[in-house]
């Protein structure tokens, strides 16, 4: 389903180098062009490719940026909600006289790589009044401060969007 | 062209304060809220408040009192591995909870059953 030959192996090395670039670059910022810095810089991200090889975590896990730009616009998305949310979760904070509902439910998730199912688990946690509690095969079991939160298909647009960003649109 | 950056310019620190000012705000709310819900699961929502919307507010505000890009960079980088790392904390907390045999309370929960163990 996903590329795991020599050309994909080298995608997710130069994606990592890249990203490693990037983010060296961006933290040095006005250093970067001096000379012994840079070449320290250098041997650094080396040694980091080097690392993440011989962890042998250069897949599309430890390296997905491959769907960097699908993941950017769930991420958008994700921001919104987690907005939304925040307003339900203050006003819980505030009420004059304690009102909530918590529940524990079971979410079927759709998300069949481990990204995809990462990204849909850390999502639930980062959006405040759902917590994911556990992952057991296709189930997470969530805890929600108001079970009307929660209730049957309350996520199952999160689910479709991180698969659709992970893993890519399921072919009919 | 030169006006509207110059409004910008006028505008920015001001902007970057009042967000600060909403972050802390919502800071102090999502302590209220871990104070006030019952059990520790509750106030793992409560939490996340801070961890969300108030890092975010405060770290946009700082973006905008930066003096350089260089800063801004590092405020991203900032921005982007808590967002990263945090949901991580709170599910680890939660699963060790769970695993624990901590109940959680469930069903409508009151006035009578705020304030703790």
């Amino acid at each position: 389903m996903f590329e795991t030959g020599a050309t994909g192996r080298v995608g997710y090395f130069l994606g990592l180098i890249t990203v490693l670039i990037a983010l060296w670059l961006g933290l040095s910022w006005d250093y970067s062009l001096k000379p012994v810095i840079a070449s320290l810089g250098a041997v650094s991200i080396f040694l980091s490719a080097v690392l993440a090889y011989r962890f042998d975590i250069l897949d599309r896990e430890g390296s997905p940026y491959g769907r960097l730009f699908q993941l950017m616009a769930y991420w958008v998305w994700l921001m919104v909600e987690i907005f939304k949310a925040n307003w339900v979760v203050i006003k819980a904070c505030l009420r004059s006289t304690l009102d909530i509902n918590p529940a524990l439910v079971k979410v079927k998730t759709g998300c069949e790589s481990d990204l995809a199912r990462t990204v849909f688990a850390n999502s639930i946690t980062l959006t405040p009044g759902t917590v994911s509690v556990e992952i057991e095969g296709d189930k997470i079991l969530v805890h929600a401060l108001f079970e009307e939160e929660a209730g049957p298909g309350a996520f199952d647009e999160m689910d479709r969007r991180a698969r659709e960003a992970s893993d890519g649109r399921r072919k009919p | 062209m030169t006006e509207i950056l110059d409004l910008w310019h006028a505008f920015r620190p001001a902007l970057g304060s009042a967000l600060l000012l909403v972050g802390a705000v919502l800071a102090v709310i999502g302590t209220i809220g871990v104070l006030r819900f019952p059990d520790f699961y509750t106030r793992l929502h409560a939490a996340s408040v801070t961890d969300t919307a108030a890092a975010t507010l405060a770290i946009v505000g700082m973006a905008l009192l930066a003096p350089s890009l260089a800063v801004v960079v590092k405020l991203a980088v900032v921005w982007l591995f808590l967002f990263l790392t945090g949901p991580t904390s709170s599910h680890a907390l939660a699963n060790a909870a769970h695993t624990a045999g901590l109940q959680p309370m469930i069903g409508r929960l009151g006035e009578d059953d705020g304030g703790g163990e």
